[in-house]
């Protein structure tokens, strides 16, 4: 269908450009709580990375110390070449690195349209004074922006709730919506954290088409956790397991599928 | 024959030249895309589709040659055809929704050497069958998303074969010598082949040329005085002679403005975006549009239900009096005109139907009462009866003669005839030259003096409107050769809310009797109301007083159909309530809820006999399959009763309809 599957029919490595983030000897700690525990692994350019592990293992955590919503106390993650150190998430954003959480975080009364806008809240240039007008320059902009979301909201195939707010509609569209905010800021590395959660098959079938079509289309890099295995092992360039926040394996998922640690740990157990 | 209106433009390439000279400032198309109506004129229109047919040319299309369309309503999908058509080609609209093996064997029998298609998908789907069509050169897409990575040797981005086509005819030699390519098209030339969706068997090509094509939207445009000011929406199936007709066929002749969705999803906000003029659509959209509306009501305040309520009440009694233009007392006309503006126009407006000059249903039988409904509130809904044969138009109901049951007079230019099996037969010169590579299937639908066997049975009632019974082939006999429409009967009773499903049995019988489900939430609540205790929908089924309830509706039925022309001799003789509901995980229904006539008799053996034996009551019992898969046994005694039977009253005015049609 496209060339991922065809990929992933033939599990060759897939080599996408160089390292676009890295994450070193990372540790994060909460209290006595060790969350995070010499974690190293890197995302390249233009691929698509999962991360996977078993409830607790630590994979929320990643993510949150990526985008600056948590400061790790041991380790250093590189972004674009750059060590960094203590960024705020705003930073991070702006930065280029966008995410979507667990649990759907949307504005409940603002409309599809005005949520998808918010993301690009960071790109608006016109100041306070001229959005509040909504009048030239600021007028001019406002349409700058309405188009990169009325693309956005084509690509994503959720014209028909454009102004509907988004608290009424189906968990498996709020999903979609957050995505469609994540898009808008145009990032360069967008964290998906259990874009698939909840859902059904079909919705899932759609959700996986989008990733892939953002990945494919826009060249945007993905690092993404996920709990269904199936989905992970089809979409995923590579993926990194982790377990009591150590990293166990890390790889395409043609061999992270025969390693016995991942195995033991996470795919081998019965639910 | 050349027809009056159209002059010597005798097909659709020429008629669109003629609507760029005549209107060509006027807009042509409309498409919502990224949330904004982007238009073409007819001048640009006429531009794009003349570029993408010498596009087809360079790729190789050669006249007669067949093209495939798939897809939603998009303004390409629609000059793909007119392209087509320039060269001489044939294009070949394909249901989008249907599975690759059902698009396979059209494409096949069809043998499409061109696909035009809209996106990833559709291209994805012909793909996947390409080793059974070896005719199939070249395919187009509409959208490009997701195709960046296919090979690009077979396939072509639709807006880069317009524009390439656009470059040869920089030349003035090439551009004089495509016109004259499409100048050597004639009307009698075949325009389309349309495949029928086909409930029996494989789709059938049904074969149309320009000038049936032309004629049948001719007679609609004539019918219901649509021109160039017209607005519609085009979101039903490209392949359905319908939408060919309404949005391209009548869109060209009458130049009036096509508008396509953003999507299938937001056709309801889009609809009423454009305040469309002219509207067509099947039951059941007007029917989700209701009861959407009908849902939100109980949401609202009481004062506003109060007045909803009220002025529908209203509306029921005079509206479609005043639509009709009858006469009404002047109290009711000017509380109708309050009801206009408070409830009525707000709720057209809803409905994007505010504009609308005149909308048609058709399709499949609409509800009375929801056919009523939108009649009451002003919008001048109307139906129609037709098929792919003839070009769509069959019959119609001119307008000051409207009723519910019926679907109209002969359209203009059809003559129509009931055969002695009740099916109806039509001629008109807008009926179709055959089914494409199907000789067999052609003979056997064109009778020797021209008419086409439309497989309905119906009647024409004493007003010359005709009435469609069934599939001429459900329609059985009783012993004594009367004819016996199962499915007439059935939807008759079901017209009654207190009723969920009926069975009627009688063929090669001596009479016709109907076995009965009760509608549990209606009958249930008005058991309430008349303090009738039930624990069971057994123990309900059974209630003298329900069985006096049902006894009163099939007298009402009997009553109606002793009035009716051939159809006396179905009367309801007796019935019987069965003591469990039909259901389809017994078998007894299918999964779309119709009725397995044959099945249930097999089934309940024991009661259909007591049916014709004379007897008060039998005794059943039928294995019932639970939710959860377990299996168990229902049994019950049953008791049935006797019906009064009406005299016949109407035979001579059949006969007097049949001359006068």
């Amino acid at each position: 269908m496209n060339a991922h599957s065809t990929d992933i029919a033939g599990d060759p490595v897939t080599q996408k450009g160089e390292a676009l983030l890295s994450v070193e000897n990372v540790s994060l700690r909460f209290g006595g709580v060790k969350a995070i525990t010499d974690v190293s692994f890197d995302i390249r350019k233009g691929e698509i990375r999962a991360i996977i592990g078993p409830n607790g293992a630590g994979k929320t955590s990643m993510l949150n110390c990526i985008n600056g919503f948590y400061h790790p106390q041991d380790g250093r993650i590189t972004y674009k070449g750059v060590r960094r150190t203590r960024v705020r998430p705003h930073q991070a954003a702006a930065a280029g690195i966008a995410r979507t959480f667990q649990n759907v975080a949307l504005f409940k009364g603002m409309s599809t349209l005005d949520n998808i806008m918010t993301g690009r809240t960071l790109k608006m240039r016109k100041g306070f004074f001229w959005q509040a007008l909504r009048h030239g320059p600021a007028m001019a902009e406002e349409i700058e922006h309405r188009k990169v979301v009325e693309d956005i909201i084509d690509f994503l195939e959720i014209q028909h709730i454009r102004k509907l707010p988004v608290g009424k509609l189906p968990y498996g569209l709020q999903k979609r919506v957050e995505l469609g905010r994540a898009l808008a800021m145009e990032p360069e590395l967008l964290l998906l954290d259990e874009p698939m959660a909840g859902m059904n098959l079909e919705e899932k079938e759609d959700m996986c088409r989008f990733i892939l079509d953002m990945n494919n289309q826009f060249g945007t890099t993905i690092a993404l956790i996920e709990h269904d295995i199936g989905v992970v092992m089809d979409l995923s360039d590579r993926v990194v397991v982790l377990e009591y926040g150590r990293k166990i394996a890390d790889g395409t998922p043609g061999e992270v599928k025969t390693d016995q640690r991942v195995i033991d740990a996470y795919l081998g157990v019965a639910h | 024959m050349a027809s009056a209106a159209a002059g010597q433009a005798d097909t659709f390439p020429k008629l669109l030249l003629r609507n760029a000279r005549q209107r060509g400032g006027r807009t042509a198309f409309r498409h919502k895309d990224l949330g904004i109506w982007q238009s073409w004129t007819w001048a640009e229109v006429a531009e794009q589709v003349r570029a993408y047919a010498k596009g087809f040319e360079q790729l190789g299309l050669k006249r007669g040659e067949k093209v495939a369309i798939i897809g939603y309503n998009r303004p390409r999908l629609y000059w793909s055809m007119a392209a087509a058509q320039w060269l001489g080609a044939v294009p070949v609209p394909v249901y989008a929704d249907s599975v690759a093996d059902e698009m396979a064997y059209v494409l096949d029998h069809a043998g499409a050497v061109f696909a035009c298609v809209q996106d990833q998908e559709q291209v994805d789907k012909v793909l996947s069958v390409a080793e059974r069509l070896p005719a199939l050169r070249h395919m187009l897409y509409d959208e490009p998303r997701g195709l960046r990575d296919y090979d690009h040797a077979k396939l072509h981005d639709i807006g880069e074969v317009i524009e390439s086509g656009r470059t040869a005819l920089r030349d003035p030699a090439v551009s004089a010598a495509h016109d004259h390519e499409m100048e050597q098209g004639q009307g009698s030339d075949l325009a389309i082949i349309l495949y029928t969706s086909g409930t029996t068997g494989r789709p059938k090509g049904v074969m149309l040329s320009h000038f049936n094509v032309i004629t049948a939207a001719e007679i609609g445009c004539a019918f219901d005085g649509l021109n160039e000011t017209d607005e519609i929406i085009a979101y039903l199936p490209i392949a359905w002679v319908g939408d060919h007709v309404f949005s391209y066929a009548q869109a060209i002749i009458a130049g009036f403005c096509v508008n396509c969705p953003e999507s299938p999803d937001t056709v309801v906000d889009d609809r009423r975006e454009i305040g469309t003029t002219y509207a067509f659509a099947p039951p059941r959209v007007f029917e989700t549009m209701l009861t959407l509306t009908m849902v939100r009501m109980e949401d609202a305040g009481p004062l506003m239900r109060k007045l909803f309520r009220y002025f529908l009440g209203v509306a029921k009694a005079h509206g479609e009096k005043i639509l009709n233009g009858e006469p009404v007392p002047l109290g009711a006309r000017l509380l109708y005109k309050l009801g206009d503006i408070l409830i009525y126009a707000p709720l057209r407006n809803r409905f994007g139907l505010t504009n609308i000059k005149v909308g048609y249903t058709a399709g499949e039988a609409i509800g009375p009462e929801l056919f009523r409904f939108y009649r009451s509130i002003g919008v001048n809904l109307k139906q129609l009866y037709g098929q792919t044969e003839a070009g769509v138009y069959i019959t119609m109901q001119p307008d000051g003669e409207i009723k519910a049951d019926t679907v109209g007079k002969p359209a203009p230019q059809v003559e129509i005839r009931i055969a002695d099996n009740g099916e109806v037969l039509y001629r008109s010169p807008s009926i179709f030259r055959g089914y494409y590579k199907d000789e067999e299937k052609t003979a056997e639908t064109m009778t020797a003096d021209g008419y086409v066997r439309s497989g309905d049975a119906g009647f024409f009632d004493e007003s010359g409107h005709l009435k469609i019974i069934d599939r001429a082939k459900d329609v059985g006999k009783l012993s004594s050769g009367e004819l016996f429409p199962p499915k007439y009967i059935e939807n008759k009773l079901k017209f009654y809310p207190n009723i969920k499903e009926a069975v009627a049995f009688g063929q090669g019988r001596d009479y016709a009797t109907v076995a009965l489900n009760i509608d549990l939430t209606a009958v249930g609540n008005w058991a309430e109301r008349n303090n009738v205790v039930y624990a069971s929908y057994q123990e309900l089924a059974g209630h003298p007083l329900v069985y006096d309830m049902m006894a009163e509706h099939i007298d009402e039925v009997n009553r109606s159909l002793a009035a009716e022309p051939m159809m006396g001799g179905a009367q309801i003789r007796r019935f019987l309530i069965l003591h469990k509901e039909l259901d389809a995980d017994d078998g007894e229904l299918t999964r779309t809820q119709k009725v397995r006539r044959g099945f249930i008799a097999e089934r309940y053996a024991p009661l259909v006999e007591a049916l014709y034996n004379g007897a008060t009551e039998a005794d059943i019992s039928t294995e019932v399959t639970f939710e959860d898969g377990r299996k168990g046994v229902i049994s019950a005694t049953v008791k049935i009763r006797d019906a009064k039977i009406y005299p016949v009253t109407a035979p001579v005015a059949a006969r007097a309809a049949k001359e006068a049609a």
